[in-house]
């Protein structure tokens, strides 16, 4: 085991080259839905139990999660749909098998579809890395072929990782994308503008943020917030991301779930909390692929520069 | 690229769910609901009476509300039962002033204990659910098949036997089941479960012995987890209350009726500087027009799903 997993350099959030987004917006706002099944009754992986609260089944957990495919996943689509949101859906690949309806509804509104592994029940832990290579290929393989699009994200399946987890989706990825499909992972959360990773094929890849902060289940289930001081803590971190935009272009990611942020109680304060991010002129709604190739086209290479010139640190 | 572990090996990966309980079905493709005199919500309460056993056996989860103290908790044994003595007629009082009839969960050992609240709640023609034996009989693969069978026999037995009603419905103590359970509770005619909470309306579900009707019981709104679990203000209780009842009402418009399903706790809800949140709430939810107050039984039937 590392004490640092080497993945990128001290960078301060100061004296950076100013990135600039597409129309001189300030802030790159995305949503990340995270699409995901939790099987009835998985596997136990040795290092993570699934079903916590109780031997499987776990009826409480799994039925508040299959209620967000139900009936969460259209009530998401239609509130991003009045802001003219495209989603970039965390995806979890078995759903296109399960729940083939949700990926077809995805397709009509031009939704990026990035990995988010095979199953949210399944981990990156107690697996070789010809193994999760393996789960990786899966879940490339069938946004391919079912949702009709090159993966270019990925989020690891209930955040679980290995050491090499980023190493192996760059050189999946390359394998089938070749050398210059842009790539990202917004597995890290050290900072709120996108940073070069290292990986140990040299492919070229970027991080992309998403914030955990903000994320609904963190906030709803771990944080214990009500729904207004969601509301306004999405709104309080994009008027600071809003401002300092102006010296140099800011990422806004707010990743949700069908199953927290769009239940009845909760859809107002998410509603109106877009309703005032969108009502501001320099936002660019963009997603995850489309923030990840503007940084690789226009602004990676100067980042490179400007990190290799600096003292350095990790 | 075959592997043998079993972590990759996914039996279950197929079109619908990955069990056979029921069909795989979205909201939205489904016909539009009617409920009774063009209503938009269908408001159903439930309230739970509940028996905690001071000496508590199974520590499989923590039951809400269930003792946590070393033995003798004396504190929140008495505190459950202040919501049998105290809270449940504050309730009554104030669900009869908004003209709500709810559905009353019911352990089968409460009813065994508290006769005059089991009268009570008889005489008053409230439909009562089977809610377990107690608090400390729990539903889930840990315990034997043969041993959560006669739990359920002796709940649905006892509790006909002492209210003389038909008891056709089941939340489980805790909201947990084993793998049988489903089973295991048509054998015992029992008609429709509230323990999924996977659907916004009444749904059919499947088991070896006969089809039950799921009836979700929000979690997600009920008192014990807004207040106890997320430790949110009672105003903040109401506020997603409301919101969830206008939200729904809105969807309505143009997807057909809804079902807006209030879990309440006595020994939580009934304290005095709560029950005047309860009063206000449930008077500003059947002030809308659109909001239809009925119980368990009556949503199913109008639902349209067979039990």
């Amino acid at each position: 085991m590392k004490a640092d997993p080497q993945f990128y350099d001290y960078w301060a959030y100061e004296n950076r080259p100013r990135i600039q987004w597409p129309n001189g917006a300030k802030v790159a706002l995305w949503v990340a839905p995270n699409f995901e099944y939790y099987e009835f009754d998985p596997p136990k992986n040795p290092f993570r139990t699934p079903w916590k609260r109780t031997p499987n089944p776990d009826i409480a957990g799994y039925s508040i999660r299959d209620y967000g495919n139900r009936v969460g996943a259209e009530r998401q689509m239609a509130i991003l749909d009045r802001f003219g949101i495209r989603a970039s859906v965390s995806l979890s690949a078995a759903l296109c098998d399960h729940h083939p309806e949700i990926i077809e509804m995805c397709k009509a509104r031009d939704y990026e579809l990035f990995s988010h592994g095979v199953y949210n029940t399944r981990y990156n832990y107690a697996l070789s890395e010809q193994e999760e290579r393996t789960m990786l290929r899966d879940s490339i393989e069938a946004i391919l072929e079912k949702g009709g699009q090159a993966c270019s994200g990925y989020l690891a399946p209930a955040l679980s990782h290995s050491e090499h987890t980023l190493d192996l989706f760059a050189e999946v990825s390359t394998e089938f994308f070749g050398p210059d499909a842009p790539l990202y992972s917004c597995d890290l959360f050290h900072d709120d503008q996108p940073t070069p990773l290292r990986t140990r094929s040299g492919r070229r890849l970027v991080s992309i943020p998403y914030s955990l902060e903000l994320n609904d289940t963190i906030a709803y289930v771990v944080n214990k917030v009500t729904p207004r001081r969601y509301g306004q803590m999405l709104r309080d971190a994009f008027d600071v991301l809003y401002a300092e935009g102006a010296e140099s272009g800011t990422v806004m990611c707010i990743p949700t779930h069908n199953y927290q942020v769009t239940c009845p109680h909760r859809a107002a304060a998410f509603t109106e909390a877009l309703e005032y991010i969108t009502g501001h002129e320099d936002v660019w709604l963009a997603t995850g692929r489309e923030i990840a190739a503007h940084f690789l086209d226009h602004h990676y290479d100067e980042a490179q520069a400007a990190i290799a010139a600096g003292l350095g640190g990790t | 690229m075959t592997t043998k572990n079993p972590l990759l090996q996914y039996a279950h990966r197929r079109y619908g769910m990955d069990h056979d309980r029921y069909e795989w079905s979205m909201l939205k493709d489904r016909p539009a609901i009617e409920w009774p005199a063009g209503k938009k919500v269908a408001l159903w309460v439930n309230v739970s009476l509940q028996f905690f056993p001071l000496a508590q056996t199974d520590k499989t989860f923590p039951v809400p509300g269930g003792m946590r103290m070393p033995y003798p908790d004396l504190r929140h044994f008495s505190l459950r039962d202040y919501g049998n003595r105290v809270g449940i007629y504050r309730i009554l009082k104030v669900l009869d002033a908004h003209g709500i009839k709810p559905t009353i969960a019911m352990n089968a050992d409460l009813a065994t204990r508290c006769p005059a609240l089991r009268q009570r709640i008889v005489d008053r023609g409230d439909e009562i659910i089977a809610h377990g034996l107690n608090m400390d009989a729990l539903h889930h693969s840990g315990i034997d098949p043969t041993l959560e069978s006669e739990r359920i026999k002796t709940t649905v037995d006892t509790l006909r036997d002492l209210t003389g009603q038909a008891i056709e419905g089941w939340l489980s103590p805790g909201k947990s089941q084993s793998f049988d359970t489903p089973d295991l509770l048509a054998e015992h005619g029992i008609g429709y479960q509230c323990d999924w909470v996977n659907d916004a309306l009444p749904y059919a579900f499947r088991t070896r012995n006969g089809p039950l009707v799921a009836m979700p019981l929000s979690t997600e709104l009920e008192d014990t987890h807004i207040l106890m679990n997320n430790l949110h203000s009672e105003d903040s209780y109401v506020e997603q209350v409301e919101d969830a009842c206008r939200f729904l009402l809105t969807e309505a418009e143009t997807q057909g009726g809804r079902m807006l399903a209030l879990s309440i706790h006595p020994w939580l809800m009934g304290q005095p500087h709560r029950i005047g949140k309860l009063d206000a709430l449930l008077g500003r939810l059947t002030d809308h027009e659109g909001v239809w107050s009925a119980t368990a039984s009556e949503i199913i039937a109008a639902s349209g799903v067979r039990v």
